[in-house]
């Protein structure tokens, strides 16, 4: 097991393939890839039980569904330093014949990905599904999915998670990225949700908060709680309260960071505040 | 001329649920989903045979598309069971995102498409499904003419690995195909041999086409009827040969002129054989309520229009 300190660094080294990323395509969604860098990190590293072999079934080890399809950065830097495909490829992030398209596809062949994502509001139900599939396999590991707070206000995640609930999907962790920002602006400026821990606790899953969505024992505790609460006939869900643009003071507490990529004066700045750790691609 | 007895009048949707019983006892992988229309899908026998492999996912077809695409991860066959309207039109970008771009073994089997849905009118008769899923990439797209063909495609798709978008209707029609008859996906059928004209018919369209056939040989006109239970991918060569040989095409289906099977076949036509083509298709419409024969005679899709068509085509020659 990574101890806390490699996991701090191996997140530093995120950020750093994040902000090149997007910065040299000027193009992508740094807010929230930074703001679920820990998340990703600690997920992939200390908790999914993985096989080293990426294959589409996934048999007999844990999976991942990305939701929110747009913070592809984080998910590729996170995929490529875990050893799906090589470290050097991020640098064709978003380019023309690259697999790494702006939105995650398995279309491209790139390992790691089971879906496409992108269109909101679509993982739940494919995780739910892999999950179903899962239990008639008789294949004990868990299915984890990650969503955008925004992203909740598509229907078809209601669909699921009241379908999730009704029908026992326990085999499934689901954590909402709740850091209250969306492209246009506050979540509760743009859609007000009310409570998203009333509204899941209604529908009949358990809800774990983690409040400090950014602090690496916070998560892992958060996550083994979810993992205690699962296999007991109900859905788990993880409210992870992150910030979005987290470890580049500019970018934090704003959704103007949402879907633009730094300059060259922005990303020597935040690079500052990133040292290299694990070295760049 | 070689003619077709109907064996007896079943609906294609009855053809549906006897091959996914057959394909329950022969295929562990498959799984069904439904939306809260069991009965009207013939599921009744896979759910009471499978339980732990039928999965009722209420009113909720998006969750359900998403559900079946992420059931093929790990090796499950998903057959996802609705209406044609909410199995295409309500879940477009779920089937375009999850299923089609995403190249999952999805197989979405759509009853009650087109007109012959009847009395509960338009918001129910999809005639614009067949140009919906034909768009996709890499989708594969199904339309049978009866209840033996049905069941047939039905066991077929299961052992094709992709998506497939399988359509079939809800009212009783002539059942004239042979049982047991091995389908192949992409693979025309010749029903009829003849010399003036071709008729290209796909789903409930393919009976009628024989009957209008009929007809015709009594006024001298030796037609060739074509089966094109396979709208997507396309048996050119098959329709190509035909044309070639008769000079003139009449398209028929049960579905709007615009993307259906007729604009797929004027394609093939005007890139590699200009043929003279008439169109049998609802023209740009919605539809209404009625009995299935009042909408077929009113929207112009039987034989008496079928023969219309293929006197007016004919005249282009």
């Amino acid at each position: 097991m990574p101890s806390t300190q490699q996991l701090k660094d191996l997140t530093t080294q995120v950020r750093r393939d994040i902000l090149r990323m997007v910065h040299k395509v000027n193009s992508g969604h740094p807010g929230g890839s930074l703001g679920c860098a820990e998340f990703l990190v600690i997920l992939f590293n200390h908790i999914m039980h993985r096989k080293e072999n990426f294959s589409m079934d996934g048999k007999d080890e844990d999976l991942f569904f990305l939701s929110n399809g747009h913070i592809s950065p984080v998910f590729y830097s996170v995929l490529a330093r875990a050893g799906y495909f090589p470290i050097k490829e991020l640098n064709t992030f978003r380019l023309i014949n690259s697999r790494l398209q702006g939105h995650p596809t398995t279309h491209e062949g790139l390992p790691g990905i089971r879906i496409a994502s992108g269109s909101l509001g679509q993982g739940l139900s494919v995780a739910i599904g892999a999950a179903e599939t899962k239990k008639l396999n008789k294949d004990p590991h868990t299915v984890y999915a990650l969503l955008g707070d925004g992203e909740l206000q598509e229907g078809q995640n209601w669909e699921a998670i009241m379908y999730a609930a009704a029908k026992k999907v326990d085999n499934l962790i689901v954590t909402i990225d709740l850091n209250g920002k969306q492209i246009d602006g506050a979540t509760d400026d743009v859609l007000p949700m009310g409570s998203v821990k009333d509204k899941f606790e209604a529908f009949g899953w358990d809800v774990i908060e983690v409040k400090a969505g950014n602090d690496i024992e916070a998560i892992l505790d958060g996550i083994k709680q979810a993992k205690v609460k699962s296999a007991k006939a109900k859905p788990v869900c993880i409210l992870l309260e992150t910030i979005m643009g987290n470890g580049v003071d500019f970018m934090m507490h704003t959704h103007a960071w949402h879907g633009k990529a730094p300059n060259d004066e922005q990303l020597a700045i935040a690079l500052k505040q990133n040292p290299e750790t694990l070295g760049d691609y | 001329m070689k003619t077709y007895t109907n064996t007896g009048n079943k609906d294609t949707r009855s053809g549906f649920g006897a091959g996914l019983t057959a394909l329950g006892k022969t295929n562990e992988n498959v799984v069904a989903l439904c939306a809260d229309l069991i009965g009207s899908l013939k599921m009744d026998d896979f759910k009471a045979n499978h339980p732990e492999r039928f999965f009722q996912i209420g009113i909720a077809e998006a969750n359900m598309i998403g559900i079946a695409a992420g059931m093929t991860i790990g090796g499950k066959i998903p057959f996802t069971g609705t209406f044609a309207n909410f199995s295409t039109g309500r879940v477009y970008d779920q089937i375009r995102q999850s299923v089609a771009y995403s190249g999952k073994n999805v197989k979405i089997c759509a009853s009650h498409a087109g007109l012959t849905l009847g009395e509960d009118g338009a918001t129910h008769q999809i005639l614009e499904d067949i140009g919906l899923m034909k768009m996709l990439p890499g989708m594969t797209v199904i339309n049978t003419c009866d209840y033996n063909q049905t069941k047939a495609a039905t066991l077929a798709i299961a052992n094709y690995n992709g998506p497939v978008y399988l359509r079939f209707g809800r009212p009783k029609v002539a059942n004239f195909t042979p049982d047991n008859d091995v389908f192949e996906i992409g693979k025309a059928i010749r029903l009829t041999e003849g010399k003036d004209v071709t008729i290209v018919a796909t789903g409930h369209l393919v009976w009628e086409a024989l009957e209008a056939t009929k007809v015709l040989y009594e006024n001298g006109i030796s037609a060739e009827v074509v089966n094109i239970h396979t709208i997507k991918p396309l048996d050119e060569d098959a329709i190509i040969q035909s044309v070639t040989k008769t000079g003139c095409v009449v398209t028929a289906e049960e579905h709007n002129i615009l993307g259906g099977l007729g604009e797929s076949v004027a394609r093939v036509l005007a890139t590699k054989k200009p043929t003279p083509q008439e169109f049998i298709a609802t023209n740009d419409t919605f539809g209404e309520s009625g009995t299935p024969a009042q909408l077929m005679e009113k929207y112009e899709l039987n034989s008496a229009a079928i023969i219309k068509k293929v006197n007016a085509v004919m005249q282009r020659k």
